[in-house]
């Protein structure tokens, strides 16, 4: 019976569960007892704030409504783990995502309040902006040989002065913040098709079933098509895809853009819908991009799994708010979620210990079934 | 030290799921002697060194250092020990120098600041006494694979190992260096080194150890002294039967010219000058073309330029008289050539991907494997790559979904001409696809390519290995430099006439 047992745990995706919900427990656990150390007295009530999060509230409409947000919120951490979990399935580490995610923020805001442009344009011109960002990245990759991490990480920040400039123009002259969609053009709004009414909050859109629909065909793209095939190929080895034809600078610059495209994407869905404006006085580039790695690590390197790993960040960061704040300060809320997040990233280091456990045990249990096979062979 | 033992490994068995890797194998090894150790690929060679260096503790049996018992639990203790080994794929780093390699993990330093000179003079000083003329200066992706490797073994000697494992030592050497490697094997001993040879090639076992034990298929066959058994004993021995060397060929039908190469030249990756200079050749249906040569004399860089993976600086390519020198690869590949490379691991395949998927490397994108919407044709896939596995005899854990990088060897090997043969190629380039495989599979591979030939096709093989340039080609070519400098036929020529024109001793005129 323990064979069987063995065996099971031993296929990836069950390992990629485990490992997760491991990773997740043990964050939980150490920002636990990083509250203990703070403030013994409030420390299980505030895990437990983090971990119930809209259900806090005992009243079944506003739990709705807060689950609703908290979905408008997963949103766009989920196209960036997929814009991350895509490039690393051809061997890249696409750190630029925060900044294609800001080109796609400056794009759709500037389109939406200073075009008036309809909501799709917009979502299609964030979309763009944040291919051609990446592009950069690809071309530098692919024919100079530039490695992706630093010009990615880079052009983060050029692209967050570039987009608190632009926006400037459309801001509201009363904060720092840009002008609310719904009170310059409404056609820039993404469309909610009922979905408002049924969460009773009208940030719920269109967004949220899109965005898991991505996923899906992402995973069907990498997994049942040849230009799955040959992007796995290029990124496990560039040598071997070159040798059998296929065209790997290509293939780099592809990736990249679409990388880039759907990180551009995740903007337009979050901020058409008017939950947030954009602040352009900020100095620090969204951490929705690097939120977005350890989402794509705790997914398993999924896209399916990124879907639950970026609704688990989004839940336990918006868990955040119902701390009790009379017994901590208010940075707590960042510090919690962060030492959870951190923790997710830990993922593939768990699924290498569990593989070594298992490999140690199966070999003690041969120890003592010592007499099947003759079978020679050392390979 | 009563006992003329250095080290024994005795009754040593080690399981693994489903297979005996080694069943009571006892391995003794005399001080200052070159003991063999001889087996076919899978034979269990590699596991029982896994043993000796502590990555695998073994279910029964003891080892012995001196007579006394010893206790191995990782490579620190067999370094302890005083063991050393070459291993066959080189643990170096690339960008680092000579030197630096050597001193890699022992440091000398004092107080934290390295102390290079003095590490340079011993280095130096052994380079001497065993006549491995190594320069410390220079970068390892700079130097040959045979001085590569001779910083391997100053590595051990730095280390002031007295045990000395060499596993596969010529799989990757020119027949100039491994005649080196012999004399430098020779010297080792001298000087009171013990070395284990772990080797599947009759020839240099019998001209280098003293004695040699035999495995086949996890077991121990015997430990004979090679002063009196002969090779074919011992290969009868290693593969419990009897080994035709002989290779059986159909007389020859020339038919059209398939390769045509004019004034090809391909440039260096390692210098400036060109590596392949102005070469002309044609390759006939019907004929097997050898290039044979000192490894690094322009073959791997002749052979990018004619598969595409390098440019051409100048010259033209001429595949079934359609022009290809500026063809993409892929359009090579689909117009008739097949690649065997040289390197299985680099180019031919990619490691992580089952060996289905490695099995439609070249073929995927056709209407076959995948549909006009793009989807991939997963059952077609399995249902080609199974006939494949059968057809050429491919083994492996778990068939059509086994990852390539737990297959041996020699079935990788299989799988990547399984896919280029089955092609059907006008033309087959096949470089080194022999290169550290057994005698079994060597036999298959040699078949495969006679099969070609004989069904009237071309096969352009590049090869180092001086036995089967003789033996399967019907021309050789001779490289030297990045220039054909001879061409023979190999009935009429010896392998000591080849090698002075691969030396660059001799060149003739060789017209296309």
């Amino acid at each position: 019976m323990s064979k069987e047992k063995t065996n099971y745990l031993k296929k990836p995706g069950v390992q990629s569960f485990v490992s997760s919900v491991i990773c997740i427990i043990l964050g939980l656990l150490i920002a636990f007892i990083v509250l203990l150390l703070i403030n013994p007295a409030g420390a299980f009530a505030s895990i437990m704030e983090v971990i119930k999060n809209f259900l806090h509230f005992k009243n079944p409409t506003l739990r709705l409504r807060f689950f609703g947000e908290t979905l408008v919120k997963t949103v766009p951490l989920l196209m960036c783990a997929l814009a991350v979990l895509f490039s690393y399935k051809v061997g890249l580490f696409n750190i630029g995502t925060p900044g294609q995610y800001c080109a796609g923020i400056c794009a759709a805001i500037y389109a939406a309040l200073k075009w008036q442009w309809g909501w799709l344009p917009c979502v299609l011109l964030a979309m763009l902006a944040g291919a051609a960002l990446a592009s950069i990245v690809g071309v530098l990759k692919a024919y100079l040989n530039v490695n992706e991490v630093i010009s990615g990480i880079m052009l983060n920040w050029i692209v967050l002065y570039f987009t608190n400039a632009t926006l400037t123009a459309v801001k509201n002259p009363a904060s720092k913040d840009t002008l609310t969609i719904a009170s310059v053009n409404k056609a820039g709004l993404l469309p909610t098709m009922g979905l408002d009414n049924l969460f009773k909050d009208k940030y719920v859109t269109i967004a949220i079933p899109i965005a898991i629909l991505i996923a899906v065909a992402i995973m069907i793209i990498l997994d049942k098509t040849k230009f799955g095939y040959e992007l796995k190929a290029t990124g496990i080895n560039k040598d071997a895809a070159k040798y059998c034809g296929m065209m790997e600078k290509t293939n780099i610059i592809v990736t990249l853009v679409i990388s880039g495209a759907l990180a551009g994407l995740g903007a337009a869905f979050y901020y058409l819908t008017d939950f947030e404006q954009w602040a352009v006085t900020q100095s620090t580039v969204p951490a929705m991009g690097f939120n977005g790695i350890a989402a794509t690590f705790l997914g398993g390197l999924n896209p399916i799994g990124t879907i639950f790993s970026s609704y688990f960040i989004t839940h336990i960061t918006a868990g955040g708010a119902f701390v009790d704040l009379t017994k901590y300060s208010s940075q707590i809320t960042d510090l919690i979620s962060a030492l959870i997040i951190y923790l997710c990233g830990f993922v593939l280091f768990m699924k290498t210990t569990m593989n070594n456990m298992i490999k140690k045990s199966e070999a003690k249990r041969h120890v003592k079934q010592a007499n099947v096979n003759d079978e020679g062979g050392d390979k | 030290m009563d006992t003329p033992y250095a080290i024994e490994m005795l009754n040593i068995t080690k399981k693994f799921p489903g297979i005996i890797a080694n069943d009571n194998i006892t391995l003794q090894l005399k001080r200052g002697e070159i003991h063999a150790l001889l087996g076919e690929n899978g034979a269990g060679k590699s596991t029982l060194m896994s043993v000796l260096f502590g990555l695998y503790q073994p279910e029964e049996g003891v080892i012995k250092k001196d007579g006394k018992e010893v206790k191995i639990n990782d490579p620190n203790d067999a370094n302890d020990l005083g063991i050393g080994m070459v291993h066959q794929h080189f643990k170096l780093v690339e960008c680092f120098t000579v030197l630096d390699n050597i001193i890699l993990g022992v440091e000398p330093n004092n107080h934290g600041v390295l102390q290079k000179e003095e590490a340079r003079k011993k280095v130096l000083a052994l380079s001497e006494k065993y006549g491995l003329m190594v320069d410390p200066d220079a970068k390892i992706e700079d130097i040959t694979v045979g001085m590569q490797q001779r910083t391997e073994i100053l590595k051990m000697l730095y280390r002031d190992n007295e045990i000395l494992i060499f596993d596969e030592p010529t799989a990757v050497l020119t027949p100039q260096e491994i005649d080196e490697l012999m004399q430098i094997m020779r010297n080792l001993k001298a000087e009171g080194k013990s070395i284990l040879f772990i080797s599947h090639k009759l020839a240099e076992i019998m001209a280098v150890a003293d004695r040699c034990t035999i495995l086949r298929k996890g077991k121990y066959i015997g430990t004979v002294e090679t002063a009196k058994t002969t090779a074919q004993e011992l290969s009868s021995l290693m593969v419990g039967r009897n080994v035709n060397f002989h290779i059986e060929k159909k007389p020859q039908k020339l038919g059209d010219v398939v390769l045509e190469v004019e004034g090809m030249t391909v440039a260096s990756k390692a210098h400036s000058n060109n590596a392949v200079k102005n070469v002309s050749l044609k390759v006939r249906k019907g004929e097997i073309v050898c290039i044979a040569g000192i490894d690094g004399n322009g073959q791997t860089e002749f052979v990018h330029g004619i598969t595409g993976l390098e440019p051409l600086v100048s010259g033209t390519i001429k595949l079934n008289g359609m022009d290809i020198s500026k063809a993409p690869i892929r359009k090579r590949n689909t117009s008739g050539m097949s690649h065997i490379p040289e390197d299985r691991h680099k180019h031919g395949l990619v490691l992580d991907y089952s060996l289905e998927n490695n099995l439609v490397l070249q073929t995927y994108f056709e209407p076959e494997f995948t549909s006009k919407s793009g989807f991939l044709k997963k059952d077609n896939i399995r249902s080609y790559s199974e006939r494949l596995i059968k057809e050429f005899d491919v083994r492996s854990g778990q068939g059509p979904v086994t990852p390539a990088r737990a297959m041996s060897g020699g079935n990788q090997q299989k799988a990547i001409i399984a896919r280029e043969i089955d092609k059907d190629p006008d033309l087959l380039v096949a470089v080194q696809p022999t290169r550290g495989l057994d005698v079994g599979a060597i036999e298959f591979v040699h078949k495969q390519l006679i099969d070609r030939r004989d069904s009237g096709k071309a096969v352009l093989l590049v090869s180092l290995e001086l036995d089967e340039v003789m033996d399967v080609p019907d021309r050789i070519l001779v490289m030297y430099e990045g220039e054909i400098v001879g061409e023979f036929d190999p009935k009429k020529t010896t392998q000591e006439e080849l090698g002075l024109y691969m030396a660059g001793a001799k060149r003739m005129e060789v017209k296309a």
